[in-house]
């Protein structure tokens, strides 16, 4: 239960870092908090759609799937099935992976780091850890 | 049971977490924006030493007032088709000085100030002409949004300002009144819409061609060149 807890609370802190970085780039919000100012110069960059998508708005999408799955799976009934650990896996795999091209992004390419992308690069890099030791809970129960 | 007791707990943990976000969210989309307000008195700081944004040769035998709002599409048609050939037939021709003043409609530009007062503190660091380019050439992107200064802020940032400097300057609103000052002027010789333009005292209103402004400067050039 408690990898689900934390795959949840780590899901709404993404969500919330993703609805920042998107309020910024619709102009909602005047300015980033981002001591480097290379925020600005990421959300800025034609880098931050991908397939004509707004990378940020992926992101919510993504935290948003993966803490209605770990709420599923804290649900007493779901607690003990494999089924949103899977789905949890396999997503925050591909958020894995979407994070390093990112990252490779803002170093080679873009050169300017995003406090806040690297913030949800550590979260999708911590969910897959939890959703993979909350398979191994399941494979010994 | 202690499932239950655990799991409320972990809830009431959650909502925390989000109502905390949430408002932090709230904060900055009411608390970090640059608000430049409209019909502020107008003291004599606003414009003292300034009378325009100005281009071109101070001993110009013609100045042309451009009374232009960065929000209005026709505006933003004169600076990025014709101002570029006015530029090089005109301006570093030494033909004309170009004078800039900002006149915003409020009403239907609602970010008109706030992309003023960001060309205003280019202007600070000497960077006026390159804000104003890009704030017309992305006036289609900007002009939808519901607050645009971070958009106004990534320009600053692509033309090389100090932007913790023009983050002050932005949130200080310190030119208002010069913008408002630029309104009133506009006001007081008759200008009603924009673009218009003043040339040798007369009012040009619409989109005027770099063909027609050059006839114009050359005929006003010869007949100041007559009287002497």
């Amino acid at each position: 239960m408690k990898y689900r807890m934390g795959t949840a609370v780590l899901s709404l802190a993404g969500l919330l870092i993703s609805a920042y970085l998107w309020m910024f780039k619709h102009g909602y919000i005047g300015t980033l908090a981002c001591g480097t100012g290379g925020c600005e110069t990421v959300q800025l960059s034609p880098y931050s759609q991908f397939l004509g998508v707004d990378v940020a708005a992926l992101g919510f999408l993504a935290y948003a799937a993966l803490l209605a799955l770990a709420m599923l799976g804290l649900q007493p009934a779901w607690l003990d099935r494999r089924e949103p650990t899977r789905a949890a896996l396999l997503l925050s795999a591909g958020g894995v992976v979407f994070a390093v091209y990112l990252t490779w992004l803002e170093l080679f390419v873009i050169h300017a780091i995003c406090r806040w992308c690297v913030a949800s690069a550590v979260i999708i890099v911590a969910v897959f850890v939890l959703s993979l030791l909350d398979r191994r809970r399941l494979a010994h129960s | 049971m202690a499932v239950t007791s655990t799991l409320n707990r972990f809830y009431l943990l959650l909502l925390a977490v989000a109502i905390a976000g949430g408002g932090i969210l709230y904060w900055q989309v009411r608390g970090r924006v640059p608000s430049i307000p409209a019909n502020v008195v107008v003291v004599a700081t606003d414009t003292t030493g300034f009378s325009g944004y100005y281009l071109g040769k101070p001993d110009a035998p013609v100045v042309i007032t451009e009374y232009a709002d960065y929000q209005c599409p026709a505006c933003q048609d004169f600076d990025v088709v014709q101002f570029p050939d006015v530029v090089r037939q005109l301006i570093e021709t030494g033909q004309v000085r170009w004078r800039y003043r900002d006149f915003p409609l409020d009403g239907p530009h609602r970010s008109a100030r706030l992309a003023q007062h960001s060309a205003a503190c280019a202007n600070d660091q000497e960077r006026y002409w390159q804000q104003h380019a890009l704030l017309y050439q992305g006036q289609g992107k900007w002009s939808r949004e519901d607050e645009p200064s971070g958009t106004f802020r990534g320009y600053a940032k692509q033309i090389g300002l100090d932007v913790a400097a023009y983050d002050a300057c932005m949130i200080s609103a310190k030119y208002a009144g010069r913008i408002q000052a630029s309104y009133n002027e506009g006001i007081a010789v008759g200008v009603a819409s924009t673009p218009t333009f003043l040339i040798g005292g007369r009012l040009y209103e619409g989109v005027q061609n770099s063909d027609k402004l050059k006839r114009l400067a050359d005929s006003l050039a010869g007949a100041a060149a007559g009287t002497r």
